[in-house]
């Protein structure tokens, strides 16, 4: 709600008396540039997406190139690899945004407290929003890595044994993954939960304390439910973003091992970064703007019917 | 949500409310003070320990297995800096954030006070164009953004990351910067109208000023941003000269026999300039979100 909320134009009605003449004209010209910008460089791109998914088309190998209509999308349904990385980014983005869930809401509440050295303890907590993909993917590195990670001065101490990695094997490498993405992920998640906790009037808690709510109920019957759209668009959008999230998975592990960590889009990234092949990867990119767009309706569809079951 | 944005302009971020009872220590319906830190200190910890490790493999000698970066050296600083290339890196990074800080935040303020102060037909569409902007991936653009960067000479130039970077990072100023500006008070405005001055001079000389901590906050998101994209990058650019500092660490991290001093010396100086940004913007994060501007 955030969102759409903001966008609406808030009761800012100009005078318009006093305004300086012959305007009409002006907003389109301010907003001109971003028109064009967005015009062009996203609006058109996202068209001709639709166009190369047509045909054959590898830069790498211009002989080939040309048109073959369906083509591209029979090789799509065939292809394994496409299935596996849409059962894994569904994977990935439900633990990603549930966990994130879970203790971004902790972490709003804990930071939302007042509390000696809260100001220092937010900044500090909400460093990892900054830090890019591949930061974080170097940071972690250094972390699982055999010679250089915890690992090994645990197993100095005695815990575990050396010279292993949790990259290596498949059901590891995904909650190393995991674990990685929660460190950057988790603050942002708080950040937009804890925007809105700030937003609930102290009276509510005053007059619930009054009527005897303990602090259970008072999180339950007041926090919550007033926190129920802050939650619901947030979730919402971390599940876009992580599922077009493919820095961190492309440096971390770049898919493997054997593909086991390949999600959608990171498969598009790879094939037109790695293979060149633009024509079957614009077709997956249609794959993958239908999902977006399936999966979001269908959300907030869903959550419009769970509101009105409940009024 | 718009408690935050309309209770004060953007120079004075919401403070908690100190409620007095909170120096009543022995009040019962206080938090319990355990019930803050021991959570807040676990977090703390999984947030700290990786920069640490960083910092540690960043300045400490080649072969120690010490925990703490003693003796310290600067040693690996000095290979990734002359030896890998990151001073070209670190230059390049500099001006495609510059341009692109310059550039979505100057098309943002101009929008945005279309935004903020106009009525206007096709407004409503225009702010839902932008919206839906948010939902398109980075990866997806990749090929289209390739070919129409070719076909324009502007592959493997600085200026195809920085055209790339401001359009996708547009939307989420433009937004943000309506919101700051519908925060002054449009009666100033309308006095500088009444002295004799037009649109321009009186945004000039009264909305402006105003307006400097929301274009620091909004620059420095978009710093922030095209800092740290890789994709682009690696997609558009494909001689060392015109590497960035991310697309620089993700061939560090490619070298087989990795050597991690110089990796994670790499590291260091992929986020201090980043954290020097954060550091100041981290007060506006809140603010930032409630106009629906942030993106994670």
């Amino acid at each position: 709600m955030a969102v759409l909320n903001a966008a609406a134009p808030t009761g800012v009605a100009p005078n318009r008396r006093r305004r300086p003449r012959r305007e009409r004209w002006t907003p389109y010209l301010l907003i001109a540039p971003a028109v064009v910008l967005v015009a062009v460089f996203l609006v058109y791109p996202i068209g001709s997406v639709v166009y190369y998914s047509l045909y054959d088309y590898n830069v790498t190998k211009p002989w080939s190139n040309g048109f073959v209509g369906l083509g591209n999308y029979v090789t799509m349904v065939e292809d394994s690899l496409f299935w596996q990385s849409l059962v894994f980014t569904a994977q990935w983005v439900f633990v990603e945004v549930g966990l994130q869930l879970v203790f971004g809401l902790a972490l709003a509440l804990v930071i939302n407290e007042t509390f000696v050295g809260r100001a220092l303890g937010r900044a500090l907590v909400f460093a990892p929003w900054a830090v890019s993909g591949v930061l974080t993917t170097t940071i972690w590195l250094l972390i699982y890595n055999p010679t250089t990670g915890f690992g090994r001065y645990l197993a100095d101490a005695g815990i575990g044994t050396y010279g292993t990695s949790p990259l290596a094997e498949a059901g590891s490498a995904f909650w190393a993954l995991v674990v990685a993405e929660l460190w950057r992920g988790i603050p942002f998640f708080a950040l937009l939960i804890l925007a809105d906790l700030q937003s609930i009037s102290g009276d509510l808690y005053e007059s619930a304390e009054v009527d005897g709510a303990g602090r259970f109920r008072r999180f339950w019957s007041i926090t919550l439910p007033h926190l129920r759209n802050a939650i619901i668009i947030s979730t919402l959008l971390r599940a876009v973003w992580e599922f077009n999230n493919v820095d961190l998975l492309y440096t971390l592990t770049g898919g493997g091992p054997g593909n086991a960590t390949m999600t959608l889009p990171l498969y598009v990234a790879r094939l037109a970064i790695d293979a060149k092949e633009f024509g079957y990867g614009s077709a997956l990119t249609m794959a993958a703007f239908v999902i977006l767009a399936l999966f979001s309706v269908t959300y907030l569809w869903l959550v419009r019917m769970g509101k009105d079951q409940k009024a | 949500m718009s408690p935050t944005l309309t209770a004060a302009p953007p120079a004075a971020p919401p403070r908690p409310p100190v409620a007095p009872r909170s120096r009543r220590s022995a009040d019962p319906r206080r938090t319990p003070r355990w019930a803050i830190y021991l959570p807040l200190a676990v977090y703390l910890l999984f947030t700290l320990v990786p920069f640490y490790w960083i910092l540690l493999f960043a300045f400490r000698e080649t072969g120690s297995t010490s925990l703490f970066p003693w003796p310290l050296t600067l040693d690996h600083f000095s290979t990734v800096w002359n030896g890998a290339g990151f001073s070209v890196f670190f230059k390049n990074s500099v001006i495609i954030a510059v341009l692109t800080v310059f550039f979505s935040t100057t098309i943002a303020l101009v929008g945005g006070y279309a935004l903020a102060r106009f009525s206007f037909r096709g407004k409503g569409a225009f702010m839902l164009m932008m919206l839906c902007t948010q939902f398109i991936p980075g990866a997806m653009m990749l090929i289209p953004l390739f070919d129409i960067f070719r076909a324009t000479f502007l592959i493997n130039s600085l200026w195809s990351i920085v055209v790339a970077d401001v359009v996708f990072h547009l939307p989420l100023s433009l937004m943000l910067m309506a919101g700051f500006i519908r925060n002054i008070p449009i009666e100033l405005e309308e006095a500088a109208w009444i002295d004799g001055c037009g649109r321009l001079r009186g945004f000039l000389a009264t909305v402006l000023p105003l307006l400097r901590p929301g274009i620091v906050a909004i620059g420095s998101f978009a710093f922030i941003s095209a800092w740290n994209n890789f994709l682009f990058a690696l997609m558009f650019l494909n001689s060392q000269e015109q590497f960035t500092v991310p697309v620089g660490l993700s061939y560090l991290l490619g070298e087989y026999s990795v050597d991690f001093g110089a990796l994670a010396a790499g590291g260091v100086v992929a986020v201090v300039p980043v954290v020097v940004v954060f550091a100041y913007i981290q007060r506006y994060l809140v603010q930032g979100l409630s106009a629906g501007a942030v993106k994670g």
